[in-house]
């Protein structure tokens, strides 16, 4: 059992964009995600299980890093919502995308995490990821102390200082660009799995139509019976064939732009949550410098003392975050169009097999007479 | 052929008591010639169908006083087509009389074959669209008037291509003389499209929105398969009310039209069976032809419904899907106007494009879903209710030939009573009344007889309609299958370079 990490410098040993989160495996109520990467060096693979409480810990690590200049300017991967057994509907929909398809795109979202998590150059040498990657035994349960990344201490009234006028361009245009498209994009997701869920549905209802034809097929050498449980049989097939389009479409539908849109969806709320840190940290320095210039004389040099050190501070943040949102914004375009293109590609190569099968049953059922 | 051998009079086990003085038979506005001198004594078999040629008599008007006596008395549907009030289910315009005439013609062969030879015998030719709905008239009492155009190379027209415009109305007017005319004698006439009360006072209010285009839709399509059905059945082509409809361009309005809702329908049925169920006795079927038939019916009805109710849900969920799709369009293409990146941007543009065309293809689908197997499976659900009414009739067709023998029996009684006691008065009345009765028993097995076969070739031929109308509706939709994909493939090709276009 480790103790809590206190180093902070090391260099993951694992091939960051390899990392892969396999399968999950069922116990009772507890879902289990096995993680896989490949070593560095040599050949051989890391194999270990982990929980969602597992990713809860690396994370809240990750916050922790307060020594690490400008921290507070970093654009947190972010962790999915729990994954539950028998999960509520309300849980469910939070989950949108990735609570369909038995928690195959959840895995491919605790995945990308994990990648992104690596491929960053602060968040990569922070001990607990080698720790989370690496050891046998599941990381450390105890509670991380608390941090100013805790969500709950976010309060309401803090929200105010969200529409708190920049100084700096640059991040007043982030800022509001954010803004739109994070309201855009949850609502594309959103929309989106409502189409595929239809499709779903449809999905379904083919199949009870195929096996209500099957029921239509009559006994007897009656050449009409049979003409007609022939044509019925016929049809049948046919839907089947048009059940596993559809099931394809809505697949390729979920694991591609559906994927997509539910990451750069939550990487949007990210980036808000850094902006709002930055933001909070303006408001906290614009108070500072009241405080100095109106402090009396007593006071004077204790405030600006703490004027200064919240300005380098600051400073800090908006280095980071200026590098943070330049990198966010290549990865972003970069994985919506791989989405996109995935995503095109796949339907296409499902709507050319299909319109094979399809075209072959006409020909049969033209044949028929 | 029967047993023709004259035994005695058979114990017949059950049989309603009739009194004596009650007349089953209607009084036939002429005099009743003489039937054939031997009579089947043999009554509690029948045979069905395969009497000779020469037990037609010509009485065209007794069977058509009969027939407007089964409509006012016993047939199920009175009530269904009649509750507005006394009006006749025959429109005043064509009086009985005038029909009889081209009817003998009909009941006087035997064979259906001479029938069509005589009358010039083309092939099938002929081709029916309703379109162009029209409101005329303003407020509530307005009405749709569709454009009925016929092209057609048969003989039996004066011209090869034609039009009229009639209204609903009209249509539900030319069933209820069918049903009345053949229904009762064999003949599955097919039942009339559909009456939707809200439907149409939308449109009557002028309300122009997509559920009322909806339903104009709907309800042109079914008026447009109803008459082709008509026309299709070789007799029904031929009858007078039919050749008006399509050809007079001034229509009387028909005077009450109580349309077989589905509602409608329902009663009928269960009326029928009622009716059915009224005749206690159990008919004794040795034709087990009728017994596979019905059952047969039975069992499509079941899985008809099935199929109908499972493609319903189908064009629910695919009209959901393209409302879901329209959507998702629309947020699409907002996420593309607000991205920075240029190329992104342009692509999600597309792809809002994109997922717009698929809708639309979503929408056709649908549209074919619908018309192509719930208008079709729905039409053959109400054809099979006439199914099973023709069936009812020739059973009670069997139940009045067997009372008329009762009745026999009992005048017989009473002509020997009377000649034992020697009456030589009352003596005369009963052998009157005897042989009026042996020409009603005999005109009673020829009824049923003539209803057996009918519905023997009705059902051979709806048989054969019915493998046809499927085929050709799987047809239509696998070629519009194969078309979508094709358009499906089209777009995403021209997706794939944008995509791939955005860095």
């Amino acid at each position: 059992m480790m103790e809590e990490v206190k180093e902070v410098v090391s260099t993951l040993s694992v091939h960051g964009p390899n990392i892969k989160v396999t399968e999950v495996l069922k116990d009772g109520d507890t879902l289990t995600f096995l993680v896989v990467s490949q070593k560095l060096s040599g050949t051989g693979e890391y194999h270990v299980g982990r929980t969602y409480e597992d990713f809860e810990w690396l994370q809240q690590h990750l916050f922790s890093q307060e020594d690490e200049p400008g921290i507070q300017g970093v654009i947190f991967p972010s962790l999915p919502a729990k994954a539950q057994v028998n999960a509520s509907p309300k849980v469910m929909k939070q989950l949108g995308f990735l609570g369909l398809g038995e928690w195959l795109l959840y895995c491919k979202a605790l995945e990308s995490f994990l990648q992104q998590i690596a491929a960053h150059s602060i968040l990569s040498r922070n001990k607990a990821v080698e720790i989370f990657l690496t050891s046998s035994d599941p990381p450390g349960r105890q509670r991380v102390r608390k941090n100013i990344f805790n969500r709950l201490s976010q309060a309401v009234e803090e929200r105010r200082k969200e529409g708190h006028k920049d100084v700096d361009e640059f991040f007043q245009t982030e800022r509001h660009q954010n803004l739109v498209l994070t309201g855009c994009t949850r609502t594309a997701a959103e929309k989106f799995l409502d189409v595929v869920q239809s499709e779903q549905k449809i999905a379904v209802a083919y199949g009870h139509f195929s096996a209500s034809l099957h029921l239509c097929v009559e006994p007897g050498e009656d050449p009409d019976k049979q003409a007609f449980s022939n044509a019925c049989m016929k049809l049948s097939k046919v839907f089947d064939s048009m059940k596993k389009n559809m099931t394809s479409v809505a697949e390729n539908n979920m694991n591609t732009l559906g994927l997509g849109l539910d990451l750069e969806s939550r990487c949007q709320e990210a980036e808000k949550e850094m902006l709002f840190r930055r933001t909070c940290k303006l408001v906290e320095l614009e108070t500072a410098r009241r405080n100095a210039e109106k402090a009396k004389p007593l006071k004077k040099a204790a405030m600006e003392e703490a004027k200064k050190a919240l300005e380098t501070e600051f400073d800090h943040i908006c280095g980071v975050a200026k590098q943070e949102v330049a990198r966010f914004q290549a990865a972003r375009v970069e994985m919506l169009q791989q989405a996109l293109v995935q995503w095109c590609e796949k339907q296409l190569l499902t709507a050319k097999e299909s319109a094979d099968q399809f075209n072959q049953h006409l020909q049969a059922f033209r044949g028929m007479a | 052929m029967a047993d023709t051998a004259r035994d005695p009079p058979p114990e017949l086990s059950d049989f309603q008591e009739v009194q004596d003085g009650e007349d089953l038979f209607p009084e036939p506005s002429a005099t009743l010639e003489s039937g054939p001198a031997s009579l089947p004594a043999d009554n509690s078999t029948n045979s069905n169908g395969s009497k000779q040629d020469s037990l037609f008599d010509d009485d065209p008007e007794d069977l058509f006083a009969e027939a407007t006596e089964e409509v006012s008395l016993d047939s199920p549907e009175r009530d269904v087509l009649l509750s507005d009030g006394p009006s006749p289910a025959i429109t005043p315009i064509t009086p009985p009389c005038s029909l009889i005439t081209p009817h003998m013609d009909m009941f006087t062969h035997s064979s259906f074959d001479e029938i069509e030879e005589e009358e010039g015998g083309d092939s099938f030719d002929m081709n029916i669209s309703v379109s162009d709905p029209e409101k005329v008239g303003d407020g509530m009492h307005a009405y749709m008037a569709y454009k009925v155009s016929i092209k057609t190379s048969m003989s039996l027209f004066r011209t090869h291509e034609f039009s009229v415009k009639r209204r609903f109305s009209d249509f539900l007017g030319l069933h209820s003389k069918l049903a009345s005319k053949y229904l009762h004698m064999g003949y599955i006439v097919p039942p009339a499209p559909e009456k939707s009360i809200v439907g149409m006072t939308k449109v009557k209010v002028g309300k122009e929105d997509q559920s009322s285009n909806e339903f104009l839709e709907k309800r042109r399509s079914a008026l447009e398969r109803y008459l082709m059905r008509t026309v299709q059945h070789p007799t029904l082509l031929k009858d007078p009310d039919v050749l008006q409809f399509l050809e007079s361009s001034e229509l009387p309005r028909a005077v009450s039209t109580q349309a077989l809702s589905s509602a409608g329908i329902l009663r009928m049925v269960n009326k029928a069976a009622e009716a059915v169920n009224k005749m206690t006795i159990k008919m004794n079927e040795s034709d087990a032809w009728f017994e596979e038939k019905q059952q047969h019916f039975e069992n499509l009805d079941v899985q008809l419904r099935k199929l109908h109710a499972s493609v319903e849900s189908l064009v629910c969920h695919r009209r959901e899907l393209s409302v879901n799709t329209a959507l998702f369009a629309k947020s699409a293409a907002m996420l593309g106007n607000s991205e920075d990146h240029t190329a992104l941007s342009r692509a999600l543009s597309q792809l809002a494009e994109v997922e717009e065309k698929m809708d639309q293809l979503h929408q056709d689908q649908a549209h074919a879903d619908f018309y192509c197997f719930s208008e079709l499976l729905g039409d053959y659900v109400r054809l099979l209710t006439a199914v099973k009414c023709v069936f009812d009739h020739r059973m009670k067709t069997w139940q009045k030939w067997q009372d008329g023998q009762i009745h026999l029996q009992k005048k017989r009684e009473a002509e020997a009573k009377l000649q034992f006691n020697n009456k030589p008065e009352k003596l005369q009345q009963a052998k009157e009344d005897m042989r009026e009765m042996e020409g009603k028993v005999q005109q009673g097995e020829r009824d049923f007889e003539l209803i057996s076969k009918t519905i023997r070739r009705e059902v051979s031929r709806f048989e054969k309609e019915r493998v046809k109308d499927f085929k050709s509706i799987i047809l239509k939709y696998l070629e519009s299958l194969v078309l979508t994909q094709q358009k499906l493939i089209k777009y995403w090709d021209a997706f794939l370079p944008e995509a791939k276009a955005i860095s």
